[in-house]
């Protein structure tokens, strides 16, 4: 077993963790937040995929290039939710609302196969493409750029949601949402945000892997599963636990695809998350 | 008048908990809201701040109806609200807590300014600024939660059962805060268990006995009143 084909497993495993760590924390976010499940998650970042396929397919953008399209896109989808739908159940038992989120991923899954078909489509040629060598490890290009865009965005998400008034207003209201809306803090409008945010960030991941995996209607319900190991494992809200979490995620599923078998990758992945909640049941960095 | 409430009628869900009560608070003034547990005192606050909706009845501020106000802006309108068992953000620092308490943009606009007021009001908080709220003691959190309301610049101050599990000696501390948040010319309605102790501090008092109103009057009328005395031993 050589030295090379554990640091090519590491830096696989860590370029996916980090869009595994983007997708969970959108859904960590918005469970923080207003204590919801958003069972279409996976779906979420399926249309995310889609629409990036559509930008390259009818108007010829990269992925790339696209991609603040496809944020924006889904930040309104976001907002469009909370409004139409979330606000609705916010206080309506648990039940209404898991059939809520869960109906709605049925709704945009069956939408997908309706009028996309459940064909698998994939973006030929697009700008990041091959993989480069350094010192005897590959790595894929598209893989890498999109690792790295992730950990951006993650980034960019760390410090609006730390530094700025309207992030700590966001924290605030995930803490206690009387106390602050007591100090004059619009609850509604931060869920909104949060809705905007946690599928502004699956956008990012959804954009990013349509450069290098095929797009069809199912394409997120594996990505959602591991999302909810990722957000269980680095503890329901917390943001850098998200991103704990999905490196580690990324890094079992890639190691233990190299050293024990391919088709026992998922296994390991809930193996470890089984561990974890025995043992932690409120995940690394979890305050509940 | 500042706060006028008139005729409330608060209920959750089919449960009514607060039948027909009407209070005001005058400019400046300390007036406290007695009763035994479940009398409906932090219901009434909680429907004063909007978290919880007016069933029938009015509430007034400066003789105009803020009942169908949302929440969030009603500390525009000069009424804070310090949340029974403190309510701080507890994952966020004693300086963030108290800059959220600014967020409506008059009181935004002299932050800074008021932000050095409570320090001044408030020594302890100055040592503890970066540290998170909920690693605070019992009596730092409520100074906290305090300052935090008076970040908000309000004319009316709600607090809601502020001594609830102190020490002796903080209570005292406390009591010298609340004189200063008087004498600064804000009007405080607060809640307190402890009769003595509330009359010691109000100016006028309510007595709710099972979300109806006993009886109201100045503190020192109430202290030995026999009304008080059956709401409170049942005698």
């Amino acid at each position: 077993m050589s030295t090379d084909l554990l640091i090519q497993a590491i830096v696989s495993g860590l370029l996916m963790g980090l869009i595994y760590a983007l997708v969970a924390v959108g859904l960590s976010l918005i469970f923080g937040l207003m204590e919801i499940v958003n069972f279409a998650h996976g779906e979420f970042l399926m249309l995310s995929m889609f629409f990036s396929f559509w930008f390259w397919a009818l108007l010829g953008l990269d992925p790339l290039v696209s991609l603040p399209l496809v944020v924006a896109a889904l930040a309104v989808i976001g907002v469009a939710v909370h409004y139409g739908i979330i606000r609705h159940i916010l206080h309506a038992p648990m039940l209404a609302q898991i059939c809520a989120t869960f109906g709605l991923a049925l709704a945009i899954r069956s939408g997908a196969q309706l009028f996309w078909t459940p064909d698998f489509r994939s973006i030929t040629n697009p700008l990041s493409e091959g993989r480069i060598e350094i010192s005897g490890i590959f790595i894929g290009q598209p893989q890498l750029i999109a690792g790295l865009v992730c950990l951006a965005a993650f980034i960019v998400l760390w410090l609006f949601v730390s530094r700025t008034e309207t992030g700590l207003a966001l924290q605030a209201t995930a803490q206690d949402r009387d106390a602050a809306a007591i100090v004059g803090i619009p609850t509604d409008r931060m869920f909104a945000l949060g809705w905007a945010i946690g599928l502004g960030c699956v956008a990012v991941a959804g954009a990013m892997l349509s450069s290098f995996l095929f797009v069809f209607p199912d394409v997120g319900v594996n990505f959602a599963l591991l999302a909810f190991v990722a957000v269980a494992l680095g503890g329901f809200g917390s943001i850098m636990g998200s991103l704990y979490a999905g490196i580690a995620i990324g890094l079992v599923e890639s190691l233990g695809g190299v050293f024990i078998s391919p088709s026992y990758k998922s296994l390991i992945v809930f193996s470890l998350y089984f561990a974890v909640v025995l043992f932690r049941p409120k995940g690394i960095l979890g305050r509940y | 008048m500042l706060l006028e409430v008139k005729d409330l009628e608060v209920a959750y869900g089919d449960f009514q908990v607060v039948w027909g009560v009407s209070l005001t608070v005058d400019e400046g003034e300390v007036v406290t809201l007695l009763g035994p547990n479940g009398s409906g005192k932090s219901t009434i606050l909680n429907t004063i701040s909007g978290l919880v909706p007016v069933l029938r009845g009015d509430i007034l501020v400066r003789g105009a109806s803020i009942a169908k106000r949302p929440t969030h802006h009603r500390t525009g309108l000069g009424i804070a609200h310090v949340l029974e068992r403190r309510r701080v953000y507890p994952y966020l620092t004693v300086r963030q807590n108290l800059l959220l308490g600014a967020w409506h943009a008059k009181a935004k606009a002299v932050r800074d300014e008021t932000l050095a007021q409570m320090v001044e009001m408030f020594p302890i908080l100055k040592d503890r600024t970066d540290q998170l709220a909920h690693t605070l003691s019992g009596g730092e959190q409520q100074m906290l939660a305090l300052a935090r309301g008076l970040m908000a610049k309000p004319q009316l101050l709600m607090v809601d059962e502020p001594f609830l599990g102190l020490a002796p000696q903080v209570v005292e501390q406390l009591k010298a805060v609340f004189a200063g948040i008087r004498d600064s010319g804000i009007a405080i309605l607060f809640i307190e268990q402890n009769v003595r102790l509330a009359l010691s501090m109000a100016d006028r008092g309510y007595v709710l006995e099972s979300g109806r109103l006993a009886i109201s009057g100045k503190a020192r009328g109430l202290m030995n009143h026999k009304t008080v005395r059956r709401v409170f031993l049942g005698g």
